[in-house]
């Protein structure tokens, strides 16, 4: 069927480009570059699942492109661009724990891991799609909890998790892709609220303390130390 | 034999005559960008004209390789040229005289050479020159490896023609992961190699932040007319390598006729031109890197090209 290998090739392409994005995210210092990152990233899985979904006829990927791209692309964004000012997705040096290049041979590491991983699973699949998403999708699962990690700021640290879901959505389509859509939209709506909740946490924070360090929030004094 | 010989010759005479012109495209095209007329597309021609028709001045202090330098840096280029394909999509005579690492080898001694001779001067801003080039040279050196070894993972060799056959033949590695990734990590290569904007400013004229131009610095007449036309043939071969060999190897000639190789060279100027269009977004949106920073630029392309690799070596590749 040449749709069908027409949309596992462009499948394979948003997979390689997917990588990449997680790779920047990892790479990036600005909240904004995170934020941009992020966006691409989630807009290229609505590109993939829409593409399969196109491929294989499934409407469940229809939709599951749907919720991705209203959600993740447009909803996520819009909230976290509203609750907190544009001064701070300018600001740049996010202070991390490891330093960048550290980071992206850690996020290397974490790629290697994961084909390794996968490769038995994938050998027997007998499927191009798995044989793509599932390395790819669990990397992006690892590399999002790592910058979970190793982030300080606030957003960044929302935005790995959302990047680790990601990831396992990307797996997803191509092991289950008749996942019931009502599981879909709970996850959906359920990341949104995510999103406006950390987001409101954050600005209060802000507010209150003039910083969203998660590293220095963790100190308990009398006074108030002196906040950068 | 003869025949194949000539095209050999055409690809070569191809790289010479629009060399000048891609770098006088880019340069207007920047200007444009930047809502300023710019300089006509053909400057360069005329800059290299005057060169030659300007009296050579060089320092008693210098020994021979300041001599022989830009005669290198204008031949290296060439041999580059008549190993990868810049117009046929078959293998010419001296093809398999060298492959991609062969290539890599030229344009090292080029490089080599530039650097000896920005020391041998003397002169306070070409040592420093020089050694900014060998720091970005030795952290592209790395990127340059995996792509290789990416490369002849995915189409088992490095003779460039062959490479371009696997990507043609098969939809499906063109698009596999791997491919997507390789092409990314040679893009940020040939930004550094071509001393482009997140790496260096090909514009500038401010020794101090200068890395790539301030080599040239003390050549004259005809020595500074041929490291500058050695450097525009350098980067218009580095494109050829990228979009024949790895990104879009369609628009080549197929028949072994003169005018089916003839008929191919609007087809690949009309790539270059895009080609160079992407180039000019990717340098007008970005902002020159600080010079610690550039390591993390190329960290991420060798991080890229690993990735790449490892993706081609899995089944999912």
């Amino acid at each position: 069927m040449v749709s069908n290998s027409v949309a596992e090739a462009l499948n394979a392409l948003c997979a390689g480009l997917i990588l990449i994005s997680a790779f920047g995210m990892v790479a990036t210092r600005q909240v904004q570059g995170v934020l941009r990152f992020f966006i691409v990233q989630s807009s290229l899985l609505a590109v993939s699942s829409a593409v399969l979904g196109f491929g294989r006829n499934s409407l469940h990927l229809w939709a599951l492109a749907a919720i991705t791209a209203a959600a993740k692309v447009v909803a996520i964004p819009w909230v976290l661009r509203r609750l907190l000012p544009g001064d701070y997705y300018e600001r740049r040096e996010i202070a991390q724990a490891v330093n960048i290049p550290a980071s992206l041979l850690l996020a290397l590491l974490l790629t290697v891991f994961s084909e390794f991983l996968v490769a038995p699973i994938a050998t027997a699949a007998n499927d191009t799609v798995i044989r793509v998403n599932l390395p790819i999708g669990l990397a992006g699962v690892l590399i999002g909890a790592y910058s979970l990690m190793a982030r300080r700021e606030a957003i960044p640290q929302l935005i790995g998790i959302l990047a680790m879901e990601n990831g396992a959505f990307f797996a997803g389509i191509a092991m289950a892709p008749e996942l019931p859509i009502i599981a879909e939209l709970a996850v959906a709506m359920d990341v949104v609220l995510i999103a406006v909740v950390v987001g409101l946490l954050t600005r209060t924070i802000r507010k209150t303390l003039g910083t969203t360090e998660a590293a220095s929030l963790s100190e308990l004094k009398e006074e108030p130390p002196v906040w950068r | 034999m003869i025949q194949t010989g000539s095209y050999n010759l055409l690809q070569v005479l191809f790289v010479l005559v629009f060399a000048p012109l891609y770098a006088g495209v880019l340069a207007r095209l920047k200007e444009m960008i930047q809502s300023k007329r710019g300089p006509s597309i053909f400057q360069p021609y005329r800059d290299i004209f005057k060169l030659f028709h300007k009296d050579e001045r060089v320092s008693d202090h210098t020994t021979w390789i300041f001599r022989i330098t830009p005669y290198l840096v204008f031949v290296t280029p060439i041999f580059v040229t008549i190993l990868i394909p810049v117009l046929t999509d078959y293998p010419l005579v001296f093809a398999f005289m060298g492959d991609m690492l062969a290539g890599g080898f030229f344009l090292g001694i080029a490089g080599f050479f530039a650097a000896l001779a920005a020391v041998d001067t003397g002169n306070p801003y070409g040592p420093m020159g020089a050694s900014r080039t060998r720091m970005v040279g030795f952290l592209a050196e790395p990127v340059f490896m995996i792509v290789f070894f990416t490369v002849s993972f995915v189409a088992q060799s490095t003779i460039p023609y062959i490479v371009q056959h696997r990507w043609v033949a098969n939809v499906a590695a063109f698009f596999s992961p791997a491919h997507i990734l390789l092409l990314i990590a040679f893009l940020m290569l040939i930004l550094a190699e071509g001393g482009r904007i997140p790496v260096d400013n090909p514009s500038g004229h401010f020794e101090l932040a200068m890395i790539d131009e301030s080599k040239g610095l003390e050549y004259s007449g005809r020595g500074a007319a041929l490291m500058k036309w050695g450097g525009q043939m350098k980067f218009l071969v580095l494109t050829c390598i990228f979009l024949n060999v790895l990104v879009a190897p369609w628009g080549l000639a197929h028949g072994a006729n003169v005018s089916a190789v003839l008929a191919s060279v609007p087809e690949i100027l009309l790539k270059v031109l895009v080609f160079a269009m992407v180039l000019v977004a990717i340098e007008t949106s970005l902002a020159k890197l600080r010079l610690f920073r550039i390591s993390e630029f190329l960290g991420a392309a060798f991080i890229t090209s690993v990735a790449a690799m490892v993706t081609s070596i899995f089944p999912g590749g």
